[in-house]
């Protein structure tokens, strides 16, 4: 198999400080980047920057330090907003994606849905696009219902259609599965969604970090992201919704920052996005973000995409070679995010990731939040690879050679 | 932590055919619990006899090697003994059993995960609360 080099990856290793780190005396192969990703030095220098050179609380500060470090947050704003094509005025800092999707459900939810509403969502959502819209159905008496998959690891869409024939008030939907790697056609989904007169909710934790994303392409209502998946520092994500849209939701958390004028019998709120940034907001990892973009930004999405589109393939052909191995998800890498999800004959996958552990590699294994889908999968777990651009050809070889010796282990 | 250490034959051998696998028609003992860590779960079902004594044992479930072959081998430990020595049991007799193998502090609950179910099951069954100190929840 050809191992097609677009990118220098060498030189991009020696970015992130962590990949010279040995681990059980063996070379780190980190294959767990749905999980988390690992920080460059720029995204590290940028924290201890901020922290050492002009760390001020932002907005109301009027010395030279509050002024900086108000210019590096809203800069990053600029920077998150324009990574995925959008206006800064309409992007709003949270948590990360789980965060957005339970301020979707209180700020929009709480005020728009009604008993009797339907919410739609898939079998392949992770827990955070799943469990807020449980609730909410819950609080509202309203109905949460499931698009189901096809026997390839694609959303069913006949069964979405069907459920569009009700009239949802919402439908929340996965860009990339962060099990299965499935890149699901989220305009056509939010096309059709808003023709149906539903709002819309993109999860776009697993594509944005690792495709180049444009929200009115996408055409979605609200986006969410978060940065820890993508370079950047946990704590810090995103969530993206037209201003209009924004102004017309209740506030999220109340308190300082998000307000306009408090009396003592009610208050007003500050403009959007600064609305739903109540309390001390996360500066420094806001501007870790920041560098995390100007960092992906440099070596260009288009390029992130083609390498992981390229270990994906040599992944595909060389993996399924290895005795008992069984993969999960659409075949080939064309609409497709750079994970894996597999089993190893009756290897259970906490046994197996123990194993390839002690060889310095880092899988995930377990049922990567997305219960439903592992029912659907007819599993109790999964063994989960998951790349980045620092990912080379070696750490694939390392890690068909690890599967290998598991399997002398348990003798498949 | 070697994983030949702790995969050794016998481990392998409890996982593909567990004894005491399955369940019971009559019990006085039926507990549960899971390792959400790793997805582990455990059922055990007893059925106490004469002296207190745990006459008949089954357990069921399903996860790891570690906390399939551990819950098994504890079945077979626990068989005949009175319900007393259920509480005496501790995490060391645990490791004992399994072969003292290294495991890391994220595999331990998995080992633990048995003797958990069964202490549970026991201390309620007498009447008592079975507060588990040993697998440390942050971990």
């Amino acid at each position: 198999m050809l191992k097609t080099e677009t990118l220098d990856i060498e030189k991009i290793r020696g970015d992130f400080p962590i990949l010279k780190r040995r681990v059980h005396g063996k070379k780190l192969v980190y294959l767990d980047n749905a999980a988390t990703t690992q920080k460059p030095q720029a995204v590290i220098d940028a924290l201890v920057d901020f922290y050492s050179r002009y760390n001020s609380n932002v907005h109301r500060s009027v010395h030279t330090l509050g002024e900086e470090a108000t210019a590096a947050y809203e800069s990053s704003r600029e920077k998150a907003a324009r990574f995925v094509g959008a206006s800064a005025k309409d992007l709003v800092f949270v948590r990360g994606t789980t965060e957005a999707t339970n301020l979707v459900r209180f700020s929009w939810g709480e005020k728009n849905v009604e008993k009797g509403d339907l919410l739609v969502t898939t079998l392949m959502e992770h827990h955070s696009n799943i469990v807020p819209w449980q609730l909410l159905a819950r609080s509202k008496g309203a109905t949460l219902k499931f698009v189901g998959l096809q026997p390839d690891g694609t959303l069913d869409m006949g069964s979405y259609e069907e459920l569009l024939k009700e009239s949802p008030k919402l439908v929340a939907v996965t860009h990339c599965s962060n099990v299965l790697g499935t890149i699901n056609d989220v305009s056509s989904i939010c096309r059709k969604a808003r023709d149906a007169g539903a709002t819309t909710v993109v999860d776009g934790a697993q594509s944005v970090p690792h495709l180049p994303v444009d929200v009115g392409s996408v055409g979605s209502d609200f986006f969410a992201y978060s940065g820890h998946k993508m370079l950047g520092p946990t704590g810090i994500g995103a969530l993206v919704a037209k201003k209009s849209l924004l102004s017309d939701m209740e506030p999220f958390q109340s308190g300082g920052e998000m307000i306009k004028e408090v009396f003592l019998d009610h208050s007003t709120w500050n403009d959007t996005p600064y609305k739903f940034e109540a309390g001390t907001v996360n500066i420094a990892d806001a501007i870790g973000l920041g560098a995390a973009v100007d960092y992906l930004t440099s070596i260009g999405m288009e390029k992130v995409r083609d390498h992981e589109v390229h270990l994906l393939d040599y992944a595909l052909e060389t993996l399924p070679t290895v005795k008992g191995f069984r993969a999960y998800g659409p075949p080939g890498s064309s609409n497709r995010g750079g994970v894996i999800s597999f089993n190893l004959a009756d290897v259970h996958p906490h046994d197996l990731a123990t194993i390839l552990d002690e060889e310095g590699i880092a899988i995930r294994s377990g049922h990567h939040c997305a219960q439903p889908l592992m029912r659907w999968l007819d599993v109790a777990a999964t063994s989960r690879v998951s790349f980045h651009v620092y990912n080379s050809y070696d750490d694939i070889d390392a890690l068909k050679a690890g599967l290998e010796k598991a399997g002398a282990i348990f003798r498949i | 932590m070697s994983s030949a250490d702790i995969y050794r034959e016998i481990i392998l051998d409890y996982y593909r055919n567990p004894r005491n696998f399955g369940k019971l028609e009559r019990y006085d003992i039926d507990a549960r619990d899971t390792n959400p860590l790793c997805g582990d779960e455990i059922e055990m079902q007893i059925r106490v006899g004469e002296g207190r004594k745990i006459e008949e044992i089954k357990f069921s479930g399903k996860g790891c090697a570690i906390s399939q072959a551990s819950a098994s081998m504890l079945t077979e430990l626990a068989k005949g003994k009175e319900l007393d020595w259920v509480k005496q049991f501790s995490k060391e007799d645990v490791f004992k059993m399994l072969g003292n193998p290294d495991l890391g502090p994220s595999r331990v609950k998995c080992a633990l995960l048995g003797m958990k179910v069964l202490k549970t099951g026991v201390y309620g069954y007498l009447g008592a609360h079975y507060e588990d100190t040993d697998s440390d929840p942050m971990v």
